[in-house]
């Protein structure tokens, strides 16, 4: 018993300075972009500015269109969420709990779909959508997240196939309830948790996407956020004006640190389940 | 009455997963054949494109830049083991009852969720030669001088490590820790009764039964790693210097959307594919050796 208690301090004591490693680049960052520019260079570096000033956050939201890269990330989030998902939705419940000719020849070739490589279709794409002239809006972004996603589709089949019993469906069926009726009324409220958890993740991975929108949006004006702050690091990082850059990274990373406190819960579950069942 | 049911019902089926099907011809099928096309194009998408053979395969495999990108992108994975290793630790520290969990966890899975872009420039700043938090650390509390992270080729690809580890454990971490949860008891009763220490227990039953996870995170793990573009096009500007920092997928975003050489981009990326390819199969054929089913 003994043994246990100084194991357990141990414990407490490692994963407190771990922590403190992880956080360590956060707080810098947040008390770098609270400086002013002729202070950061002070030796030894000191944690707490003096004097604070948050004349870096108004500049910053003053050189870049930054709220329009807010909507910008929010438009292709949305609609792919909302969309995407319901889409995904659709097909992983078909799969799921129905059988049909060519079922698993269909599911197994597009679980093959994940061994592609984005590198393999991103300059074709390019070269496709811009004879359909959409290079420099959102809708290379958007319009193939609308078809579903294989990752969240054999994530909610694992989880209907585990919550939704066939007995249920059989059922409804006897009673005489139509087929998109089944899936509407029966399926989607027992999906909902698992919605919830894939909605979360793909949230970050759109919103934290960087490549594709690099590739696509030229104008200030319509890039996604992340595509924004990647072009001030550039043009600051010459004049080593670090406050500024801090300033505009501590702006892009909000969003994503709010959602995340919110739903914490959702992340970290579906990322252990699909991690399991993956 | 039966047969007319099903008949709908298979019509609703069919819609159903048709989305997924159409976008996979639209957006995977059709544009993996165009780009095999491609490969053996010379094309600016400006002028017409000219049938040039095997020539992009060929100049590739004589670009001494394409074979840094591959050495980089395979000597970044060294991360992948140290990272395994880290997060296991973690989470075994982790599983036990202790206060302020929930609040340790959720800090070392923040930087999992940060957006790499913000990641990538808050770490530059704290690798800064002379006024980054680190090389100031190092003097300040050692007297020791550190070293050019970011500008000394030598150091980009450690560097690259270091932000991949402190920005990836989290996750892994979570990954361990359900696993362990998920490990009966009575297997360490039995050990017990047996006579096992804790050293034992660990290596002979936590391990072994943790296979489906550590197979889970190497695939994963290799497979971002092929892929790895936006720290490098943050911190290694041009590649770094000499070309340290590079990967293969930076190296097929220069050549195709800098120099416009689509043809030979698209060779490049076909390589890359079947590398993923590779590596991807031999890890299952060897899983059969080594990962636990139950």
């Amino acid at each position: 018993m003994k043994y246990k208690k100084i194991a357990d301090f141990w414990a407490f004591i490692i994963l407190l300075s771990g922590s403190a490693f992880m956080m360590a680049p956060f707080v810098w960052t947040l008390s770098t972009s609270l400086k002013d520019r002729r202070n950061i260079f002070e030796l030894p570096p000191k944690w707490i500015p003096d004097p604070v000033t948050f004349s870096n956050y108004v500049n910053v939201w003053k050189a870049a269109p930054l709220l329009n890269g807010f909507l910008n990330s929010a438009t292709i989030a949305a609609f792919v969420l909302v969309i995407g998902i319901l889409v995904s939705a659709m097909s992983a419940f078909a799969f799921g709990k129905f059988d049909f000719p060519f079922k698993n020849a269909l599911f197994l070739g597009l679980l093959g779909t994940m061994m592609i490589p984005y590198s393999v279709v991103m300059i074709p794409q390019f070269v496709g959508f811009s004879r359909l002239g959409w290079v420099d809006t959102l809708l290379p972004l958007i319009v193939p997240g609308l078809f579903g996603n294989i990752v969240v589709i054999f994530f909610l089949r694992q989880f209907l196939s585990s919550s939704l019993p066939n007995e249920l469906v059989e059922a409804a069926k006897i009673d005489g309830c139509s087929f998109p009726r089944i899936f509407w009324t029966i399926a989607m409220p027992i999906m909902q948790p698992a919605l919830a958890a894939q909605a979360a993740l793909s949230f970050m991975g759109i919103w934290n996407d960087f490549l594709g929108p690099l590739i696509y949006l030229h104008t200030p004006e319509r890039q996604t956020i992340q595509v924004l702050i990647a072009s001030m690091q550039s043009m600051y990082v010459s004049s080593s004006n670090y406050p500024m850059i801090m300033a505009a990274a501590v702006i892009s990373m909000m969003p994503v640190i709010i959602v995340f406190i919110f739903c914490q819960r959702y992340f970290i579950e579906s990322l252990a389940i699909s991690g399991i069942k993956g | 009455m039966r047969s007319g049911y099903r008949k709908k019902e298979l019509a609703w089926i069919y819609l159903f997963v048709s989305p997924p099907v159409l976008g996979f011809l639209i957006f995977g099928l059709t544009p993996m054949l165009f780009s095999i096309w491609m490969s053996f194009h010379k094309w600016d998408m400006l002028s017409q494109p000219t049938w040039v053979g095997l020539a992009n395969y060929r100049d590739l495999l004589q670009d001494e830049r394409a074979y840094k990108a591959i050495f980089n992108t395979i000597y970044l994975m060294i991360g992948i083991p140290i990272g395994m290793f880290l997060s296991l630790v973690l989470a075994v520290l982790m599983n036990r009852k202790i206060p302020g969990i929930t609040a340790f966890r959720t800090i070392y899975y923040l930087p999992v969720i940060s957006p790499i872009i913000a990641v990538s420039i808050l770490w530059q700043w704290i690798l800064n030669f002379d006024y980054g938090l680190i090389n100031n650390f190092l003097w300040y509390t050692f007297g020791i001088p550190g070293p050019n992270w970011l500008g000394d080729p030598d150091w980009v690809k450690p560097s690259l490590i270091l932000i991949g580890l402190w920005s990836g454990i989290g996750g892994t971490m979570v990954l361990y820790l359900a696993g362990l949860q998920s490990i009966s008891s009575t297997y360490y009763e039995a050990a017990e009764i047996d006579g096992a220490g804790r050293w034992h227990k660990f290596a002979k039953i936590t391990v072994p039964l943790l296979s489906p996870i550590h197979f889970y995170v190497i695939v994963m793990g290799i497979i971002g790693a092929f892929q790895s573009f936006s720290q490098i096009y943050v911190l290694a500007g041009d590649g770094g210097p000499e070309y340290s920092g590079a990967t293969i997928v930076f190296y097929i975003f220069q050549h195709a959307f800098k120099y416009f050489r689509m043809g030979y981009a698209s060779a490049a990326a076909w390589v890359l594919g079947i590398i993923i390819f590779i590596a991807t199969l031999i890890q299952f054929k060897l899983s059969d050796k080594w990962v636990y089913q139950e």
